[in-house]
């Protein structure tokens, strides 16, 4: 294996701990991984978090974030292990043999420097390019990466292009310097599903046309699958299975490698409409204070007793508006709200206890919608007291009952927030809008920061509660896998418009319109070859019209 | 009209407008002290016959309101009246003084600014390390002694031991550039020992702040040397913090150095307005104090103003 890039041996990463209450100790987080890569060739690492993947990615450069040390092991790049080559040696690597893309090119860019600057640094500053041929080629990979405007984008501050294309400037970055291998954590994950599909290319296509080799991060495995050539699941710092992208999709070995490549499958049967609404909005519109154009124009929809509504669509749709809208949060400028047969309040000042206690939410991050100094039971409690009058015994009883419910057992009562895993906090926020017996539940995108794995837990568990409680789901989510999983009836919006609305089967079967067509077949699918095909799709259409 | 210059008109009218406020203050303060400036000048055995004629001469019968607009009209056009003591023309008196306390202040901040955050940024860049925690520990040491001590102690070392530089401050009109800047060499090392522990400390706060951020993750790994990913992506984004605390400490400089001045026995603004408060000189009082405010008024706004202008989103909107 002389002409391998880079070879890991045992690699083993450890990093400081400070747990709460306890006294700060050092532990293991990567334990002894090995794998190669040649060049040219993409390797995807794949892991829920915690997995060690972007720790791993970084040990390529040597680099360790925050705390995190390199404890032992081998990592040869280009021939040295750089674990003992000099700080200076390594200087040098970094930047122009090893390059880095983030998740979040938006706080990856110095917001105080132009693009340009920023894309060209390493191999100036390196002395690997002139300025001026840096410059020139990075118009070059702007101008292949799809970029508007490659000649001039660059003399912009990162503040005035999107979050795609300073994801793709991110790229250019990393690929100016003509780097041997490129670590990608994670780059298309904070993107829309439309726009990662074009990002998602011109990476491909960068990696084709230059040769590189690549390191892809990733907790999607069929976002992995379409880049990669050689896949590692990890999970825990530990390897789980290592081989070719064919077989870990198509012929998995391990249950792990099985339950992720199955994950995104599962199909809810619809329920059909049934009796009146629970929820009917009628000519919603809306905008925020101090701005002068509406954030919701003129949007209907209504959600039946028992049953689920999928709102979907990209960041700045309106979708978590319309959620705001519905509990009151913001007043809309026209339109009504009924609910339960009669019409609410447009501002929850002025709506009832009954109102409010019949309307519950859950959030995206149930870290933060959670008091980190209150127990499980104090959080459940609250609610049971509230609208119920609840106390002592009788509360503990009732607060049992809803642990039971959400599958987890009496010995979480006084935990803390921080005690417990992501998915377990995500649970306790639901058992906390239980608690107070509505006949909706808003769930704001629920699931989008968990793990797919855990995310499908939580999917079911909701299933299940709502057979139980026969609550609705106003079910707000950029990702139409979950939205499959969990809906009966589905409202597609854009840029503040419902543009489809209907049952699930009406939604997701053709004759599509233009918006739906493109958000369906951007979405990955577990297949190799999916991106291909799609982007084939597209080009011919566009040569059609 | 972009946004970035909305925010600094903005901020220049409200400059203009507190001012003004100031300026009410200072006014009312001085009219409720007892006793008024004919009684001051006559003293407290002046008759009934005399005040009253020295009053109506001063125009002092007028409604405060009236002798308010005169004093700013008077004080907008350069005529600051005449001082009580020695009946001197203000406005030329404070003009030398001004001039004598600017140009200290000017060396001081020459020697200190800079000084400071190149401290700050070596601080930084050996973040708990021995040289960081060297330039904390002097600097602070330095900032804990009393100014006149510190003055004292570098009068002993460098004029009486060494002999390099002369003890008094003591500028006049007309001397030369060179001769007048030895002469204020240490009263300006000493102001500058003063403010030094503060702008470093602030720089290197501030600084640290920034290294939080992903993007001086992602400079590093362009495989920067410490100091560049400071002095290039750091200091930038850190800007608008360090030149508030800068100008804090100029405003100091110019307004708070009394002590310094009565030690080297330098002819600046602070001894100028010690004595006339003694002397109850209220016209003299009063318009130090509408400068001292209109300097710390301005260089708060150039704080404010450069911070608008160091942020990249206000000056280059989408």
């Amino acid at each position: 294996m002389t002409d391998s890039l880079v070879k890991i041996r045992g690699l083993k990463i450890g990093a400081t701990v400070y747990p709460p209450g306890e006294k700060p100790h050092d532990i293991e987080i990567v334990h002894g991984v090995d794998f190669d890569l040649e060049k040219g060739k993409v390797l995807g690492l794949i892991g829920e978090s915690g997995a060690g993947k972007s720790t791993i990615g970084l040990a390529t450069m040597a680099y360790g974030r925050g705390g995190v040390e390199l404890t032992g092991g081998e990592v040869w790049v280009n021939g040295r292990d750089i674990l003992k080559t000099s700080v200076k040696d390594l200087r040098r690597l970094r930047g122009t043999e090893v390059t880095y893309v983030s998740q979040s090119a938006a706080a990856s860019f110095n917001p105080a420097k132009k693009i340009m600057d920023q894309v060209i640094e390493a191999a100036i500053s390196q002395g690997k390019f002139s300025k001026k041929d840096a410059e020139a080629r990075a118009v070059e990979l702007f101008r292949k990466l799809g970029l508007p405007d490659p000649d001039n984008i660059g003399s912009r501050y990162p503040h005035q292009v999107s979050g795609g294309q300073l994801q793709r400037c991110m790229t250019a970055l990393a690929l100016c310097p003509e780097p041997d291998l490129v670590v990608f954590d994670e780059p298309t994950t904070a993107l829309d599903v439309t726009t990662q599909i074009d990002v998602l290319m011109a990476i491909k296509e960068a990696i084709r046309d230059t040769g590189v080799a690549a390191l892809y991060i990733t907790h999607d495995l069929a976002v992995v699958a379409q880049v990669s050539d050689d896949i590692m699941v990890l999970k825990m710092g530990d390897t789980v299975e290592y081989g070719s992208v064919d077989q870990i999709i198509n012929n998995p070995q391990e249950d792990y490698t099985k339950a992720l490549v199955s994950v995104r499958s599962s199909e809810h049967p619809e329920k059909p409409p049934t009796t009146e609404p629970v929820l009917k909005c009628e000519h919603i519109t809306a905008r925020y204070k101090g701005t002068n154009f509406d954030v919701l124009h003129d949007v209907n929809v209504e959600l039946r007793p028992g049953q689920t509504l999928a709102v979907v669509g990209e960041s700045g749709s309106g979708k978590s508006t319309l959620a705001r809208v519905i509990t009151g949060l913001l007043p809309p400028r026209d339109g009504r709200i009924e609910f339960d047969g009669r019409e609410l309040s447009r501002d929850m000042a002025s709506r009832s206890r009954e109102d409010l206690r019949e309307l519950q939410m859950i959030y995206q991050m149930a870290d933060v919608a959670m008091n980190p100094r209150q127990t499980v039971g104090t959080i459940i409690g609250r609610p049971l007291e509230f609208y119920f009058g609840l106390k002592g015994a009788e509360k503990r009883k009732r607060i049992i009952e809803l642990l039971d419910e959400i599958e987890m057992g009496v010995e979480f009562i006084d935990r803390y927030p921080a005690e417990l895993s992501g998915g377990q906090k995500q649970r306790v926020c639901i058992a906390r809008a239980l608690a107070a017996k509505p006949k909706l539940i808003i769930c704001d995108e629920v699931t989008s920061a968990l793990d797919p794995l855990v995310a499908e837990e939580i999917l079911n568990l909701l299933l299940n509660l709502q057979e139980i409680e026969d609550v609705a789901y106003l079910f707000i989510t950029h990702d139409l896998a979950t939205v499959k999983a969990i809906a009966d009836s589905i409202a597609v919006m854009y840029q503040g418009n419902l543009v489809r609305y209907g049952t699930k089967t009406e939604v997701l079967s053709p004759p599509f319109d233009d918006y739906t067509d493109l958000l369906l077949s951007s979405v990955p699918e577990m297949r190799l070859g999916w991106l291909e095909e799609v982007i084939a799709n597209r080009k011919m259409e566009s040569a059609g019209n | 009209m972009g946004l970035a210059t909305r925010l600094v008109v903005q901020r220049l009218a409200l400059g203009l407008l507190l001012l003004l406020a100031v300026s009410v203050l200072i006014f009312a303060g001085t009219q409720i002290l007892p006793g008024d400036v004919a009684q001051s000048i006559l003293g407290q055995s002046a008759t009934p016959e005399a005040l009253e004629n020295l009053r109506r001469d001063m125009g002092l019968n007028e409604p405060a309101v009236t002798r308010y607009f005169t004093w700013l009209g008077g004080a907008l056009t350069g005529d600051l009246g005449t001082a009580l003591t020695s009946g001197a023309d203000i406005s030329e008196a404070i003009g030398a003084r001004l001039g004598n306390t600017l140009f200290l202040a000017g060396v001081a901040a020459v020697i200190a600014i800079p000084l400071a955050i190149l401290l700050g940024l070596i601080a930084v860049r050996f973040r708990e390390r021995w040289p960081d925690k060297l330039i904390s520990g002097v600097t602070l040491a330095s900032i804990s002694l009393p100014e006149f001590f510190i003055g004292y102690v570098l009068i002993l070392i460098f004029a009486v031991k060494l002999r390099w530089l002369p003890p008094l401050a003591t500028v006049y009109d007309g001397m030369p550039f060179g001769e007048r800047l030895t002469l204020v060499l240490l009263p300006a090392i000493t102001l500058t020992m003063v403010v030094l522990a503060h702008m470093m400390r602030m720089t290197r706060a501030a600084i640290l702040n920034v290294m939080q951020s992903a993007y001086i993750e992602t400079a590093e790994l362009k495989g920067l040397s410490g100091f560049q990913v400071i002095a290039r992506h750091a200091f930038p984004n850190a800007i608008a913090p360090i030149v508030n605390v800068v100008m804090l400490n100029l405003a100091y400089l110019i307004v708070g150095v009394v002590v310094v001045e009565v030690v080297f026995a330098y002819p600046g603004m602070g001894q100028y307005l010690v004595d006339h408060v003694s002397k109850r000189d209220v016209p003299v009082v009063q318009a130090s104090g509408l400068i001292f405010a209109a300097v710390y008024i301005g260089l708060n706004m150039v704080a404010d103003i450069v911070s608008i202008l160091a942020n990249p989103r206000l000056r280059h909107p989408k």
